[in-house]
């Protein structure tokens, strides 16, 4: 492509925005408003996973040892889970730091003892880098010699793991769904914008222009309109954001167990995956459209 | 590839480099089984003034489209300034008609753009430069007397001088041959004369032109060569001919 008609494409693109300035409307209305719901549902969605991964990382697996069993091979257990793969990190927990502990909860019932009740419960604490992997890691204890007794919560791990399917599930689902009326919209609108042009795409091919040469400005000003479109909803959550976390904690005293991500942790990733979303949705718009109206 | 295998792949006729237009036993039907144009058989040379003439319906449209390669012919063979149309690649269709002038009776300007712009618009496709586009287009507006309203839109001109802008745009990259179909359908009687002459004049300057048109006093007037198109078939082809009454 020649330098002037590469800047003839991106005069004749910025020009088609403004010529055309209620389909332009139209269309960054459209993708804004599609890219909105796909932010608040990414915030919510990126929210919840954290909470849940914050619970996550309080699930533990406490592994008890034999009566009798040598420092040594309690040592050599805590290497062999060490070495696990389902292990995030372990902790070992000797029985005067277990009556310790547990001494602290009784309270002033704890001082009858003379002797550590707890005597047999040295244990290591397992915490897991993903606690589907809870089985996995208790199958492979139970077959360790050495190990007596492995506590562990099922219920909290099915759980945990249960709301990870259905968020990634329902996050997918979701966004498939916005995906697909998102492409009818902004599809319908682009093509009721590019149908109304098609007298001028028309006298292009006759006097000889290139497809690329049509189609050049139409897709540059699809992918303007993208950017303009992503833009928007983006500066209004990120706005949005930190007005809605701040409104929880404050009138909603009792969500106040809710950490919410900071903006930034957010809008990392949503920025630039909204942005390309509107730029190939303006990119892919204006192509196929364009291309309808190319058979001249 | 030698010269004559070319030639016999493309069906090319020896002499072919006399001809803006060479369509040797052409036909088309439509989608839906009408035969839009049977047998055609016509042949145009360079610096020749044509006029085609037909009642609506005939098959003068549909020509024209396959003149401009915008439809394709079922059988026989078409070259037009030297571009086989029965095999021409779609990527150099631009190529072939920025041979071509072409003008229409509802004049196809770009509404959003002045006359200037317009006509500038045909030298950018063909991507000349931004100096002989100022020295082209203006000329251009000279020779069409429209110099003074370089910066109109389309809508601020009359129906005459929207067809001079047209006229100057199909002209300002100097093409071989110009195509116009019914460009005075929407004229005057004043405007009609003025854009014949300029036709005219285009075609003394060496430009072969064709004007499809059914203005049977325009063509009684002009004495020029005179094809008549009835139910897709060519019924008469005279030199100095006039409008064919099938009647």
């Amino acid at each position: 492509m020649k330098i002037r008609t590469f800047f003839y494409t991106i005069e004749q693109g910025i020009a088609g925005i403004f010529k055309n300035k209620w389909f332009s409307i139209a269309t960054i209305a459209t993708i804004s408003a599609c890219l909105f719901v796909f932010g608040i549902f990414y915030a919510i969605a990126f929210n919840v996973a954290n909470i849940v991964r914050s619970a996550e990382e309080n699930v533990s697996v406490t592994v008890f040892f034999d009566e009798g069993v040598s420092e040594e091979r309690i040592t050599e257990i805590g290497e062999m889970i060490g070495r696990r793969s389902e292990v995030k990190r372990y902790e070992f927990v000797s029985a005067e730091e277990a009556w310790a502990e547990f001494s602290e909860q009784l309270g002033e019932y704890a001082e009858g003892f003379t002797e550590n009740p707890l005597e047999n419960c040295a244990n290591y604490q397992i915490y897991l880098n993903d606690v589907t992997k809870q089985g996995q890691l208790v199958r492979y204890l139970e077959g360790v010699e050495g190990i007596r007794k492995i506590n562990k919560s099922d219920f909290t791990a099915d759980t945990l793991s249960g709301i990870n399917m259905v968020l990634i599930y329902v996050f997918v689902g979701i966004i498939i769904i916005l995906f697909a009326v998102s492409i009818f919209l902004i599809n319908n609108t682009v093509t009721m914008g590019i149908s109304v042009r098609k007298e001028e795409i028309t006298i292009m091919k006759y006097v000889g222009a290139t497809d690329f040469f049509v189609r050049a400005p139409f897709v540059f000003e699809g992918i303007i309109l993208g950017v303009i479109g992503a833009a928007i909803p983006m500066g209004m959550l990120y706005y949005l954001y930190g007005i809605a976390v701040t409104l929880i904690h404050e009138k909603f005293a009792f969500l106040s167990f809710l950490t919410f991500l900071p903006a930034f942790d957010i809008f990392e990733y949503l920025v630039p995956f909204s942005i390309l979303i509107g730029v190939g949705i303006g990119f892919f718009g204006s192509f196929f459209t364009v291309r309808k109206h190319l058979k001249v | 590839m030698s010269e004559n295998k070319r030639k016999r792949r493309d069906n090319e006729p020896e002499n072919l480099s006399d001809y803006a237009i060479y369509l040797d036993d052409v036909s088309k039907t439509f989608s839906d089984g009408v035969p839009a144009l049977s047998n055609i058989n016509l042949k145009i040379k360079h610096g020749e003034f044509v006029f085609i003439v037909g009642v609506s319906g005939a098959g003068k449209s549909t020509l024209i489209k396959l003149l401009l390669r915008e439809l394709q012919a079922d059988s026989g063979t078409v070259f037009v300034n030297g571009f086989n149309l029965m095999t021409i690649k779609h990527s150099r269709i631009p190529k072939f008609r920025r041979t071509l002038g072409v003008v229409f009776q509802d004049f196809r300007l770009l509404k959003d753009r002045n006359v200037y712009e317009n006509v500038a618009f045909a030298q950018r496709i063909a991507q000349k430069s931004e100096r002989e586009i100022r020295r082209n287009v203006p000329s251009m507006l000279s020779l069409v007397g429209l110099a003074g309203k370089y910066k109109a839109k389309p809508k601020q001109l009359a129906g005459g001088e929207q067809q001079r802008v047209a006229l100057a745009r199909a002209l300002v990259n100097r093409p071989r041959l110009l195509l116009a179909d019914e460009p005075t359908g929407n004229l005057d009687l004043y405007n009609t004369a003025e854009i014949m002459r300029l036709l005219e004049t285009i075609n003394e300057n060496g430009t072969t032109v064709v004007v499809v048109t059914h203005n049977d006093k325009l063509v009684n007037d002009m004495q020029k060569r005179v094809v008549t198109i009835k139910q897709g078939m060519i019924v008469s082809d005279a030199e100095n001919g006039g409008y064919f009454d099938e009647d």
